[in-house]
């Protein structure tokens, strides 16, 4: 097991699989057809990003550097929670950036709904962390690696 | 954050419950990303949610309860382009899915009216044209979301705004200011990445752009030998070429604000002082213009045969552009002896731009002779239509083809496609 240690952005606790996007992951391109389609769950449709395209992110521990493209990310980010097909948790290598922040933010504040978000996990993070992996999420922001 | 009195007691509710939460949702914002206090705006707020997408309830929620509360922007302000024409030649089909999928359109206009914005023409995401009205200057403190005119106002015109994320912005513009943070500073503002280009002719900006956006990802580039090639263009046409680069920059990566040597303000100022230490460096050549372009994915179910649809202006044209694009359209079509675009072509611009375009009656003549279209809309909106993927859609535009199954061409390639 390995663990690493984050800010939490939005507290919380969670245990799950992980997908990996080792590229800036932007938020509308990801998530517009199954938004318009009102689709049951999110199918990346991101055609820049190799590692998510055309996979089921909504029920998966998300990792990633940061979110890219356009500032409608963070409405992309509450509109994707509010229809249920959000992933559960974000964990960026990075800081967290404008878009992805307001997303999380505006979720929780005015639709009530938390989206667990930590940042800073640091460039190993992404280098260890591997799809399918199992992630332990602790509410003081730290990650556990399950399966090495 | 460190906030005054009055900012204090706003975030604790003696004003209201609703800008309480407007309040606290910004401070936590700036918290974030290590923001000491609030700033003052200079400038209108710039929002990038211009389309009643019948999905986004919980948008319509927040807008309603700001209404509710008599909240609205202390500045009148502008936001991107409405999403729908009715004057493109969609068939009747194409109009209903249009009419699901932006049914809440006309709501979220009043809603826009009701919490402040300038007129009923003020959809561009050009809004720093002088038409249009919104034109911030030098250092001016902003909060707008367009990434493309984020990107252009701070690098072309030197003011100071974050890429504000959608609600954040319409937040800062209830307040009457903005966390003060990453661009807004002076640190914020020094360039990550030295990136010199040594092409032997000036590349097409939105494939430039885009190489750059790749590479630097949210950093600051500090452009070396871009000024070289550029020689010979008027301001105007370097700002529309800024433009175009800078737009593509910001959709393939996420860059805010980029300095070019020799030409934009804070590098006329500051020099080689805007670099930090360490800043990487990265050539772009002939090759590397050309890779980036060759990697464009195609996504034409159907990849043979003539194109369906064009689309140019994206980001919306400036004036200079539409005449220019008036201009090499009607010559290439006489010079072969055609009388019409041989694809439907649409040009996007600001309505007020489009409306000065139309009062030279040459030009619009001209225009009109070639078959294009003028619209007001948003490219991009207009392609969340699901009937549009079954269209062969060609562009020029980067961010287009970023977020839809539109193709890229370089301009002379477009026009060459256009009237052969």
């Amino acid at each position: 097991m390995i663990v690493f240690k984050g800010r939490p952005v939005i507290s919380g606790n969670y245990k799950g699989e992980c997908l990996v996007s080792h590229h800036g992951m932007n938020m509308l391109a990801t998530f517009k057809k199954s938004i318009l389609t009102r689709s049951k769950k999110a199918v990346c449709m991101d055609q820049d990003n190799p590692d998510l395209y055309k996979k089921t992110i909504s029920d998966k521990i998300i990792c990633l550097p940061m979110t890219i493209g356009s500032t409608t990310g963070g409405i992309v980010i509450q509109t994707a929670a509010d229809l249920g097909i959000m992933p559960p948790v974000l964990l960026f290598s990075e800081y967290i950036d404008p878009l992805a922040s307001a997303g999380v933010l505006v979720t929780d504040i005015w639709s009530g709904k938390k989206i667990i978000t930590i940042d800073n996990l640091g460039k190993d993070f992404l280098d260890v962390v591997k799809d399918g992996m199992t992630l332990e999420v602790k509410e003081d922001g730290t990650v556990k690696v399950l399966d090495v | 954050m460190n906030l005054t009195v009055e900012e204090q007691e706003i975030y604790d509710g003696k004003d209201g419950e609703t800008l309480a939460k407007v309040m606290r949702t910004v401070v936590s914002y700036g918290d974030l990303f290590g923001a000491k206090r609030f700033v003052p705006l200079d400038k209108p707020v710039h929002l990038v949610t211009s389309f009643g997408v019948s999905m986004l309830k919980p948008l319509y929620e927040i807008m309603d309860e700001l209404i509710e509360s008599g909240l609205k922007a202390k500045m009148p302000f502008t936001v991107d382009p409405r999403p729908l024409d009715n004057n493109l030649g969609d068939n009747l089909v194409e109009r209903l899915v249009f009419n699901l999928v932006y049914g809440k359109q006309k709501q979220y206009e009043s809603q826009l009216m009701a919490v402040g914005i300038k007129d009923s023409k003020a959809f561009s995401c050009a809004c720093y044209m002088p038409e249009v009205g919104n034109v911030p200057e030098k250092g001016d403190i902003l909060a707008w979301s367009e990434s493309s005119a984020v990107v252009y106002a701070n690098s072309v015109i030197g003011a100071r705004s974050n890429r504000t994320s959608a609600i954040i912005d319409l937040f800062c513009g209830i307040l009457g200011k903005t966390p003060e943070f990453g661009l807004l500073t002076d640190e914020g503002r020094k360039a990550d990445w030295l990136i010199e280009v040594k092409t032997h002719s000036l590349p097409p900006a939105q494939v430039l752009g885009s190489t750059i956006g790749i590479k630097v990802k949210d950093e600051v580039p500090f452009i070396r030998g871009l000024d070289r090639l550029l020689t010979g263009l008027s301001e105007v046409q370097i700002n529309d070429y800024l433009k175009d680069m800078g737009a593509a920059a910001a959709s393939s990566g996420a860059v805010g604000l980029y300095h070019v040597e020799g030409i934009t303000p804070e590098v006329k100022e500051q020099g080689e002082k805007l670099l930090k230490k360490g800043a990487g460096k990265y050539v772009i050549d002939d090759n590397e213009i050309e890779n980036t372009k060759d990697a464009y994915p195609v996504l034409w179910r159907n990849k043979a045969g003539k194109p369906d649809l064009c689309f140019i202006g994206c980001p919306h044209l400036s004036l200079r552009q539409l005449d220019g694009w008036t201009e090499a359209l009607y010559n290439s079509l006489r010079q072969k002896g055609l009388s019409k675009l041989r694809v439907k072509t649409v040009l996007t611009a600001a309505p007020d731009v489009i409306e000065k375009f139309r009062q030279n009656e040459e030009k619009y003549a001209k225009l009109k002779a070639t078959g294009a279209l003028l619209s007001t809309t948003c490219a991009l909106m207009v392609m969340t239509n699901p009937l549009y993927k079954r269209k062969k859609v060609i562009t020029n535009s980067n961010k287009l083809r970023t977020y839809t199954t539109a193709r890229y061409y370089n301009d002379n390639e477009m026009l060459n496609l256009l009237t052969e």
